[in-house]
């Protein structure tokens, strides 16, 4: 049998020298509420620790005080005494403001009002498919700029986007950076910038197919919004890029870990795998797995098999046997749950033997107060048995 | 090879002229399974489906254990009476090409487009374009014929989450905010058209969890003031209820007869010492109360459920797993419930 290496929460989150720590997993896993439990615990342990949350439960929202989008964190109170000298303050990203925010950082007012009225941007900010990641890294960002600063965090736990595709959250950043500032934009510029030489030059190459062919497709009044967009969106491109990579420089930093999160499922748990060999192969630091809602052992030694075969038999002797019957059945069935939970961790580890993992116990009903973020938080410090 | 259930002429079903089935689902509620299952369901008698998956996933061909699918209809599985079921994993980049041949006769343009990233731009930053391709696809699949006759009997897709499943359906109110007019504009509402009508049942996966299935409520609060038909609700990996209510309510209150559960277990022949025992009548205990808990929090979630008046379907949890077995269970299960 392949056991994993324990993975230790508590030491990962009393280590000042991480200052990130990034959750990732496919939908429905449990990743927002293992950010906020990381979040609890490490203010247990006295850090000064901000959530970063991009699309929680209501519930799950309204436990760490959060009623709606705003952009900048709160603190949370009743969480820690304050003299434990830990805190806790949750956000959620509002994804449009903090685009709005970019431009207004980088671009005098008149230029602001301009790009915030053009109607490709409006599409661009609210619905566009990476957009969410891409505003979650640069929240991180600024986030990381201010730590450190008087009243502020220094532990910043990230609830990454449900994205679907693996992929998608690590080359948010970058595509659009490339993108912004690719070929396929100064084209789009060019007619703008009228008089530049170069430009000149690209748009006598390429230009006449391709706004023919985008006129025919769009229609010329989407085409004129895209590129009075680009024209005065101009002088932010560079900096889009350099701060894309300057984010996916501090995700490889020491002072980031990333926690996959899955659930003991086939599914997940593929997931799981494209995330850690993803993780590996761009040199980010994996801590390692956090796997939830774990069906712990069962604490008498009686297998399904014969827990069955009994149940067989006492439904044959009438109804007086009836229950324990039936009590016989459910433990069976908890019993090879846990059994087929076991066999697809062991094929993980099998796989991934030097990623350390943690297990949370299913819980019976779905978390959305402090109280149970507090005993999953802790839970993931002692609860190595369930993955032995 | 006959059918053992009745004919599917004479057997109520609930979707009779809906051909376009959309499966979505808060993720982990198993919507892929789903989907599968159902179009499984659908090609019963001879019918022929076609399924699409359009996150580039290829959970289609795990589930009916095949390689990875191209951008290419394939056979993946058969059902009774010469039924069916082909699968199609739709890429963005290859929609847009084939749209471009379709409706402009483009296709050469297209590399020429690739080379300067406007395919990647459209396929993945341009707002709306993608989604737009997608269920332009879906549209496509669904009404064309040869030789004058519908090339499949029904489309399921395997549509993106529920969270997302309004706005990705509602693409003219999407593409409405890059475009006004225009080409695309009129391709978007084409698409709209067979979505909004009856021809389209958006079916929604949930499990008796507090989050999906307040996901699954809200879905259909929006996918109603859309005005886009919501189908039928299906319960995942429903693990039912082994103890009759009396015994739940005692379980609840933890008033478990232990001494009649303790007779019991001597009458089985499982308890061979007092220690032994005693842990096995705590352990059947606790096992009675968790399931207890458990229990009357899915009454609560089922109960939401039902207030949302729609049809609504029951699916087994598998013990070992969705295979490609389980898959068939799951095929019949739904048309024994009418919805195939």
């Amino acid at each position: 049998m392949t056991s994993a290496t324990p993975l230790d929460i508590d030491q990962l989150l009393k280590d000042p020298a991480i200052h990130i720590v990034v959750c990732c997993g496919s939908g429905g896993v449990g990743k927002t509420t293992t950010a906020a439990a990381l979040g609890v615990r490490a203010a247990e342990l006295g850090r000064r620790a901000v959530v970063l949350t991009i699309d929680p439960a209501r519930r799950l929202a309204q436990s760490l005080g959060l009623t709606e989008l705003d952009n900048e964190p709160r603190l949370v109170t009743d969480v820690v005494s304050e003299s434990s000298g830990g805190s806790l303050s949750a956000m959620m990203l509002d994804m449009k403001r903090t685009f709005d925010e970019i431009v207004e950082g980088h671009s005098d007012p008149k230029r602001t009002e301009t790009i915030l009225a053009n109607p490709f941007y409006q599409a661009l900010s609210t619905s566009f498919a990476g957009t969410q990641e891409y505003m979650a890294m640069e929240k991180l960002g600024q986030l990381h700029a201010r730590l450190g600063q008087d009243h502020d965090w220094d532990l910043i736990v990230v609830d990454t986007p449900p994205s679907r595709s693996a992929l998608d959250f690590l080359d948010a950043p970058r595509r659009l950076g490339s993108f912004l500032d690719g070929r396929l934009m100064r084209l789009l510029a060019a007619p703008a910038r009228a008089g530049g030489r170069l430009s000149m030059r690209v748009v006598n190459a390429g230009f006449g197919i391709f706004s023919g062919v985008l006129t025919r497709i769009l229609g010329a009044t989407v085409l004129r919004d895209i590129q009075g967009f680009v024209g005065s969106f101009d002088a932010l491109f560079g900096d889009f890029r350099l701060r894309a990579e300057a984010t996916y420089n501090l995700l490889q930093s020491d002072e980031t870990a990333f926690l996959v999160v899955a659930t003991p499922e086939s599914d997940a748990l593929r997931e799981a795998s494209y995330f850690v060999e993803r993780l590996e192969r761009d040199q980010m630091p994996l801590a390692g797995l956090v796997l939830n809602r774990v069906q712990p052992a069962a604490s008498i030694d009686l297998t399904a098999e014969a827990a069955i075969a009994s149940a067989q038999r006492l439904e044959t002797r009438g109804r007086t046997h009836a229950l324990t019957a039936a009590l016989l059945r459910l433990h069976a069935e908890r019993v090879r749950l846990r059994d087929r939970q076991r066999h697809l961790s062991e094929r993980f580890t099998a796989a991934h033997r030097d990623v350390p993992v943690v297990a949370v116990a299913a819980l019976a009903q779905d978390v959305h107060d402090l109280e149970s973020l507090r005993e999953i938080g802790a839970s993931l410090h002692a609860s190595d048995d369930l993955v032995s | 090879m006959p059918d053992d259930d009745e004919s599917p002429e004479t057997r109520d079903r609930d979707w009779e002229g809906v051909r376009l089935h959309v499966v979505t689902g808060k993720g982990g509620t198993g919507k892929t399974t789903v989907a599968c299952a159902l179009a499984l369901a659908l090609a019963k008698g001879g019918h022929r489906v076609l399924v699409m998956e359009v996150e580039g996933r290829q959970g289609i061909a795990q589930l009916f254990d095949t390689t990875a699918l191209p951008y290419a209809e394939r056979q993946v599985a058969v059902a009774s009476g010469g039924g069916e079921v082909w699968a199609l994993a739709v890429d963005p980049e290859e929609a847009l090409l084939e749209y471009l041949e379709l409706f402009y006769k483009m296709r050469r343009a297209g590399s020429a487009l690739r080379r300067i990233g406007a395919i990647e731009f459209a396929t993945t930053i341009a707002p709306g374009m993608r989604d737009v391709l997608l269920t332009g696809k879906a549209m496509e699949a669904t009404k064309r014929t040869r030789d004058g006759k519908p090339v499949y009997d029904a489309v399921v897709l395997d549509a993106p989450p529920t969270g997302r499943i309004t706005k990705f359906l509602n693409v003219n109110t999407e593409v409405a905010g890059l475009a006004k007019v225009g080409p695309i504009k009129s391709h978007a509402d084409s698409v709209m058209a067979i979505i909004k009508s009856p021809q389209t049942a958006v079916h929604l996966v949930s499990i008796l969890e507090q989050m999906p299935v307040q996901e699954t409520v809200e879905g259909v609060r929006d996918l109603r003031a859309a005005g886009i038909p919501v189908g039928a609700l299906i319960i995942n990996m429903d693990r039912g209820t082994a103890l009759s209510p009396t015994q739940l309510k005692a379980a609840l209150k933890d008033s478990l007869p232990r001494d009649a559960i303790a007779r019991s277990l001597e009458e089985a022949g499982l308890a061979h010492d007092t220690k032994t025992l005693t842990a096995m009548v705590e352990e059947l205990a606790d096992v009675g109360h968790d399931h207890n808990v458990r229990a009357r929090l899915e009454n609560v979630e089922r109960q939401a459920l039902a207030q949302l008046d729609r049809p609504t379907y029951t699916l087994p949890m598998l013990p070992d797993g969705t295979d490609l077995s389980g898959l068939y269970e799951l095929a019949d299960s739904l048309c024994a419930q009418g919805a195939a």
